[in-house]
């Protein structure tokens, strides 16, 4: 119980925006760095370093953009149906702000994971796109990012649209299980998992680590670019409240 | 958690068990249409029918590939280790095609051993590794 009770705290207390705001704007900067160099070594390291492969030759490489994507993309919405949860039970706003932030990331993430795979797949498979439940399940996330983002864009009072979104968000997380074991449930052009938690990657470790870096890099990049637009939003949002006044005018006198 | 928080949040718990049940019924009801292609096995047996636009997954049986010499024919054998039916395509073959690979082929069942694809597509395996590890690997399986 005792190592819980301060966690809580801290959660609370990043639940008010002056503290959101000001220990994101401390963080950022270290992110930011640290996104630019796993990126940038991650990349090279995978475009000009690693042998090709065995198989697919050079055109392999594109793992190091559509892996990261695909990953992302989940990975930002199962942090949004979190969000969800304290949004809607113990209605942290900043919760719902960054729902609405999130949302966009997670689509381009989406729609970038979707064309590299398309890209990969002509010369690979011989398609472009096929109706397999992996694509499909993927196509259908797509979907629900849209769906959350034009919700949220026709709602005028931002708070509101932040719990509706949060409660569509909790709808499609159904989505994810689905799109994770497609590849066992059903037969499907789209390959198993290269990746494990637990258990040894089936990829040689030469190209195993840039495309670590590659998914840590996406990941961190994803996180700066959300801290920053939250940070823009929440400003905009609470422009009448002291906090900003004295953040930008200095104390009253 | 107080009483209205642990309510909420039971609420939304609960929504989200019959959602997912409900998601689940739906899939398993739809599973032979969401499922990509048939197996060579189901093929044999009869499941998969005849004349109709479908699709057949399995693995390129090893000596099975014959080229035609004229044209662009060509002929070989799918297996999923327990039955293997005979593929004939006309045309142009994905980078990935080759012996003891996976792949799915769109087209119509003949009879149920005999197979005439419109399409040929390649499945690649979740192997990645260069060529020099992949020597290693087959030197070390023959010796």
């Amino acid at each position: 119980m005792i190592s819980i009770i301060p966690m809580w705290k801290l959660l609370y207390q990043l639940a008010s925006p002056k503290l959101f705001y000001a220990l994101a704007g401390r963080i950022i900067p270290g992110i930011a760095v640290c996104a630019l160099l796993t990126l940038i070594i991650g990349v090279i390291w995978g475009l000009a370093f690693t042998p090709p492969d065995y198989q697919q030759g050079d055109a392999f490489r594109i793992i190091y953009v559509h892996v990261p994507s695909a990953f992302l993309s989940m990975a930002l919405y199962g942090w949004m149906g979190f969000l969800a949860v304290l949004l809607l039970v113990w209605r942290i706003k900043i919760a719902g702000l960054l729902i609405s932030q999130i949302a966009p990331i997670g689509a381009c993430m989406a729609f970038l994971a979707l064309i590299t795979g398309s890209i990969w797949g002509k010369p690979m498979w011989g398609a472009w796109w096929v109706w397999d439940a992996r694509l499909t399940s993927e196509l259908i996330l797509l979907l629900l990012y849209a769906a959350i983002l034009a919700t949220h864009q026709a709602i005028k009072n931002k708070e509101d649209g932040d719990k509706i979104i949060a409660i569509l968000t909790l709808v499609g997380l159904v989505d994810l299980p689905i799109i994770h074991y497609s590849v066992y449930w059903w037969n499907t052009l789209h390959q198993g998992s290269t990746l494990f938690v637990f258990a040894r990657p089936k990829i040689d470790s030469s190209m195993l680590y840039p495309l670590l870096l590659t998914i840590i890099g996406f990941f961190l990049y994803c996180l700066w670019i959300i801290l920053e637009k939250a940070r823009q939003e929440l400003l905009l949002r609470e422009k009448r409240q002291t906090w900003v006044k004295i953040q930008f005018e200095g104390e009253a006198k | 958690m107080n009483s209205a928080r642990k309510r909420k949040f039971l609420v939304l718990l609960s929504s989200l068990v019959v959602l997912s049940m409900a998601a689940g019924l739906v899939l398993y009801a739809l599973r032979q249409n969401i499922s990509l292609f048939y197996t060579p096995t189901q093929v044999v047996e009869g499941q998969a029918p005849l004349q109709r636009a479908i699709r057949v997954g399995g693995m390129v049986e090893k000596g099975s590939f014959v080229r035609a010499k004229k044209g662009l024919n060509v002929e070989f054998k799918i297996t999923d280790f327990t039955k293997t039916i005979t593929v004939s395509h006309t045309g142009i073959l994905p980078d990935l095609f080759r012996e003891e690979q996976g792949v799915v082929v769109e087209g119509q069942l003949l009879d149920n051993r005999h197979f005439q694809a419109t399409r040929v597509l390649a499945k690649h395996d979740v192997n990645y590794m260069p060529p020099e590890v992949k020597a290693a690997l087959t030197k070390k399986v023959k010796t």
